[in-house]
Parts: structure tokens; C-alpha cells; sequence
């Protein structure tokens, strides 16, 4: 079927690009630097007879650290590898020779998209992986609901892999690239701001980082993930870049579903219809 | 006569469309576009820059929606995917992934156009040999000169024998080999019995390839010709003859619609080549010593210029 083929080139494409190599070898370089943070920390721990309480939390929040450069990581990785695809193929009209096989077009979106979710999915894998066998062999941690948390992730990339894919059958590669990482950028903001709301308890603060949220809502997705990796004790404090005052809701996480099944649908139509 | 009743069925035809309309905004690239290209005929489609040909054929192969009309390819509409398993395409300036191998290029489009992987294992060594690019089968396409795209993306249009093969300015960035080259392409395409349909302005290209032309001016066919036949009135005939009689130049008319004297040489415009031997019979009974007398057929670039410049006004 014309999908695989699709998804097969898209895949082959990043390893051809050298992106898949030279990610891989940042991969390596951040869990490198991961670990070295980790194992000094610890050293520094047994020399000075930390409790285990306080051992535990410290480890736990160092560990959220490396999650949530993971995710900023992957989200990065996602818009760039995926930005030029649809967009930069129309441009140079490398489109028309595709778009004039016996494939149905929405075949040629699906067959990018699932290509691009295989990478997406063996990025956060690699990742997540390593930051988990970090806390885990040198630290002695394991975060709570770890499957949990990498697959929020996945669902963040997903989500921002689908927008941008959408944004690419309208606009121009740098057009599209401005918007979605614009959108996830207020979603980043919007997200600040409805913590800040919650600490300091302003209904509108929260209500403008829920609207923020609706528009777009791969930060709620991040935030849920964190919510579900953190220790109870860690989920009590009331504030802190890791902390989270106002949890996003399992509703906020149907709602970031939807939105990227109707964005998959609103950007297979466009596609179909749309001249090239 | 029974035989042109069964070529005129619907189903000889390749391309048929009424009245194909596509306007962007406010602008009118297509109008009123009516053709017929019969299977097997080699269609030249002809137009200055911006006349709208693209587009048009972009409507035929469903990459553009019409604004109105009615388009048909091997007797589907246009927009139907399964009728593309019979179409071949090279686009204008043809450009791919510049990290695939020609090798791979041709493989990923046979598959893409529904091949087994056995068929591609002959069928790809055959057209790299064809198009000229068997040296360079594991080069990658971002190493490839204009000339040679233009070549592989040549072999990706015909890679899975298609019946009807569009070819957008197929000899752009060609040298005079590669331009050979896609003339015995399309010659062979029609030996096969494939329908192509040639969008060029390069007019000595159409007048050695082509079966049958048509002429599109702002969006719409201002005329077409069968390149096959000698059409009355675009042929005239060349003479060379002394002892030329005024009365016998003027008697000239019954057959001519035009005649210019101009020493020895003599210009005719017959109304029909069935004339030619009346017109000599007179030449010659009027005491005409000819030496020369030669029939003319217009060329195809005379003839573009002629209907392009009809009513421009020039």
C-alpha cells in the first residue's frame, strides 16, 4: 500500500539527512552529561550522610530535570525534522510526482505522518530509556508511572508533529515553522502563567492559562506527564519549576486527543483538496 | 465510413475535455478548454509562456480542480487515482529527493505505481540504460546536473509502461543529445502504441514528434492542426521557371489564392495540393520553361506566429 511506502521513504529520509545520526549523537552527549550530573551528586550525597527522604526528592527532582530537557529535546527535534516536508515539497514540486502516482493523497499525508510518528516514537524511546537507566543504575530511583510519562511525551510530539504537518498544506517552510513554534511557545507561557495563577490563587491568571492551553495543548500535555512521574511528597509543594500547582486534568488530555485527531482530519482534507 | 465510426468512439479517445475551466483569484488561467487527443496520437500542445498549458495539464492529471467543465483521461475523470496506474508524468524542471540513488529513485516509483519488486529488478538496469544513466545508477540525485533530472525523471514517467504519458517542456536543460534522446523516447512510446501528450514551446521539437497539434493562447485553444496531413492553405508552392507570361501568373488564379512574381522565382498558394499537376499543365502550356516546382508545407513556427499574432494587434 502507497502508506507504507510513504511512511518507509519518510523514515529512510532522516537517515539519509544524517538528522537521525546527528540526534542520536546528541542523545548520547546529553545522557553522558545526564550521568555525569547524577553520579557527582550522589558522591556528593554519601560523603555528607543525606537522609534518604531528602536523598530521594533531590534525586527525583534531578531526574525531572533530565525529563523535561527530553521533552523540549523531542518537541525541537519533531517540528525541525517534519517542518519542510509537506510545505518544501510543494515549493520545488517534488509533490507533483508523488501526487500523480495511483496513491490517494490522503495515503501520501498518513504514510509522512506515520514515518515521521516511528521516529518520533523511537526518539523518545532512546531517550526517556536513557534517562531512566541514569536514575535508575546511578541514582537508585525510579520515578513513578515512567510508561506513563514517556507516552504523555510521545502524545506531546504527536500532537505537535500533526499541527505542524496541518500548518505545512497551507503555509511556506518558514511560515510554518514560526507558527508552530509560536503555538507551543504560548502553550509554554500559558502554561506558566496558570501555575503562577494557581499559587497565587488569580482565577483570571489560571482562566488565560487554560485558554492558552485550548489552543494549544501540548504544554498541558507535558505538565500532565510530569504530574505523573512525581513522587506524592513532590506533588504536595505548591510551587516550582517541576511543581504543579494547577495539574492539568485527564479532560485536558482527551481534549489534546481530539485536537490532534481533528487536526489530522482538517489537514487530510485540505491536502486532498487543495491544487498543487 | 465505418473505420473513422469506430476511431471516433469515446473509448479511442486518451484525453477528452469540455469546456475546462481554472481561474485563480481573479485571474483566468484556463477558459473553455476543449480537446480531444486520440490513443496512440503523439498531441502537441502548444503556447507562449503563461497560455496556461501547466495548468491544464495539471487539471488532466488531478493535481489542480477545475473551476468548471468536465475533463476525461483513458475514459475515466480526471481526479480518478486508480486511472494513474496507466499515466506516466515528467513535470517541468523534475526534481526529487536529492538523497536517493537513481537506482532508488526508479525503484520507489515503480513501487509507488503498484510494481512488484521482481518486475523492478529488470525493468529499473533497462531505463537507466535508456535515458543514459546506467554509469550513474548509485549516484545520489543532489549530485545530478539539470540535464541529467531531466533524463531520470524521464524514466520515472515511464517506468510502468504507462499508456498515456504527459511530458511539461521535456527538453528544458537538455543538450542536443538528451534532445535526440527524447525524441526516440517518444517515438518508441508510439511504436508501443502510447498516447503522449507534448506540452513544449519548443517548436521544431513538436514539428519532427508530433501527430496533431493545438495552439493555446490566453487559456484557450485558438487552433489546432494534424501535422500528418497537408491542411489546404498552409501549403504553397515554390517555383523557379523563365519565359513567365504576365497572362499566364494571372491565369494563375483559378487554381491560387495568392501569387508573387519576383524574377524567376514564382510564389504559389494553391487552394488544394490536388491542383498541383493543373497548375503546372498551365505553366507549361503558356510557353513557361519551369525548372523548378516545389510544394512548400508552411512551418510549424511560420504557422505559430501567423495564429498567435492574429489578432494581437501587431
Amino acid at each position: 500500500m502507497g502508506l507504507w511506502i510513504m511512511a518507509g521513504v519518510t523514515f529512510r529520509e532522516a537517515a539519509r539527512k544524517k538528522v537521525l545520526w546527528l540526534a542520536l549523537l546528541a542523545a548520547i552527549a546529553f545522557l553522558t552529561l545526564f550521568g555525569t550530573g547524577m553520579h557527582f551528586q550522589v558522591k556528593n550525597f554519601n560523603t555528607r550522610a543525606v537522609p534518604p527522604f531528602i536523598r530521594y526528592q533531590a534525586i527525583s527532582a534531578f531526574l525531572q530535570v533530565g525529563f523535561y530537557a527530553v521533552d523540549l529535546l523531542a518537541v525541537v527535534m519533531t517540528v525541525l525534522t517534519s517542518v519542510d516536508t509537506i510545505s518544501g515539497e510543494i515549493t520545488s514540486g517534488t509533490i507533483h510526482a508523488i501526487a500523480t502516482k495511483p496513491i490517494p493523497r490522503w495515503q501520501v499525508l498518513i504514510g509522512k505522518w506515520t514515518g515521521f510518528i516511528g521516529m518520533t516514537a523511537a526518539y523518545v524511546t532512546l531517550m526517556f530509556g536513557g534517562v531512566l537507566l541514569v536514575g535508575y543504575r546511578i541514582g537508585g530511583v525510579v520515578p513513578q508511572n515512567p510508561i506513563r510519562g514517556a507516552l504523555l511525551v510521545f502524545l506531546e510530539c504527536v500532537l505537535v508533529l500533526t499541527v505542524t504537518l496541518l500548518s505545512g498544506t497551507w503555509f511556506s517552510t518558514l511560515t510554518n515553522g514560526v507558527i508552530v513554534l509560536g503555538l507551543h511557545g504560548l502553550a509554554f507561557i500559558g502554561g506558566w502563567i496558570e501555575q503562577i495563577g494557581g499559587f497565587t490563587q488569580s482565577s483570571s491568571l489560571v482562566t488565560i492559562g487554560i485558554i492558552s492551553s485550548l489552543i494549544m495543548p501540548s504544554e498541558s500535555v507535558w505538565r500532565r506527564a510530569v504530574f505523573e512521574m512525581q513522587s506524592p511528597v513532590a506533588r504536595s509543594l505548591p510551587f516550582g519549576p517541576f511543581a504543579n500547582a494547577t495539574a492539568p486534568s485527564a479532560a485536558m488530555i482527551a481534549y489534546a486527543g481530539a485536537y490532534l485527531l481533528i487536526a489530522l482530519a482538517v489537514a487530510i482534507h485540505h491536502f486532498q483538496q487543495r491544487d498543487l | 465510413m465505418g473505420m473513422s465510426k469506430t476511431l471516433d468512439q469515446p473509448t479511442n479517445f486518451a484525453i477528452q475535455t469540455q469546456n475546462l475551466r481554472k481561474i485563480f483569484g481573479s485571474k483566468v488561467a484556463v477558459r473553455n478548454l476543449s480537446l480531444e487527443v486520440r490513443r496512440g496520437e503523439i498531441f502537441g500542445f502548444l503556447g507562449p509562456n503563461g497560455a496556461g498549458k501547466t495548468t491544464a495539464v495539471k487539471m488532466l492529471l488531478g493535481l489542480v480542480k477545475p473551476s468548471g467543465g468536465r475533463a476525461e483521461v483513458l475514459g475515466a475523470p480526471s481526479d480518478d487515482v486508480a486511472v494513474r496506474r496507466k499515466i506516466g508524468f515528467l513535470p517541468e524542471d523534475f526534481r526529487f529527493y536529492p538523497w536517493l540513488t537513481a537506482t532508488e529513485l526508479l525503484k520507489l516509483h515503480g513501487r509507488l505505481c503498484g510494481m512488484e519488486t521482481a518486475s523492478l529488478r529488470q525493468r529499473v538496469p533497462a531505463l537507466l540504460e535508456m535515458v543514459g544513466l546506467a554509469p550513474h545508477r548509485g549516484k545520489r540525485l543532489g549530485d545530478f546536473s539539470k540535464g541529467m533530472l531531466q533524463r531520470i525523471g524521464l524514466a520515472q514517467a515511464l517506468i510502468h509502461e504507462p499508456e498515456l504519458i504527459f511530458l511539461d517542456e521535456p527538453t528544458s536543460g537538455l543538450d542536443p543529445m538528451g534532445r535526440r534522446l527524447v525524441r526516440d523516447v517518444i517515438r518508441a512510446q508510439r511504436e508501443r502504441g502510447a498516447t503522449v501528450f507534448l506540452n513544449s514551446h519548443l517548436l521544431s521539437e513538436v514539428e519532427i514528434t508530433c501527430d496533431q497539434v493545438a495552439f493555446l493562447k490566453d487559456g484557450e485553444v485558438v487552433a489546432s492542426r494534424d501535422l500528418r496531413a497537408h491542411p489546404d492553405g498552409e501549403v504553397r508552392v515554390l517555383a523557379r521557371a523563365r519565359k513567365l507570361s504576365t497572362e499566364a501568373v494571372a491565369g494563375l488564379s483559378r487554381w491560387s489564392t495568392a501569387t508573387h512574381l519576383d524574377g524567376e522565382r514564382l510564389s504559389i498558394t494553391p487552394r488544394s495540393d490536388s491542383d498541383y499537376p493543373d497548375i503546372l499543365r498551365h505553366l507549361i502550356a503558356a510557353g513557361a520553361d519551369v525548372f523548378e516546382f516545389t510544394p512548400e508545407r508552411l512551418s510549424l513556427e511560420d504557422l505559430f506566429m501567423k495564429i498567435m499574432g492574429e489578432d494581437r494587434g501587431l
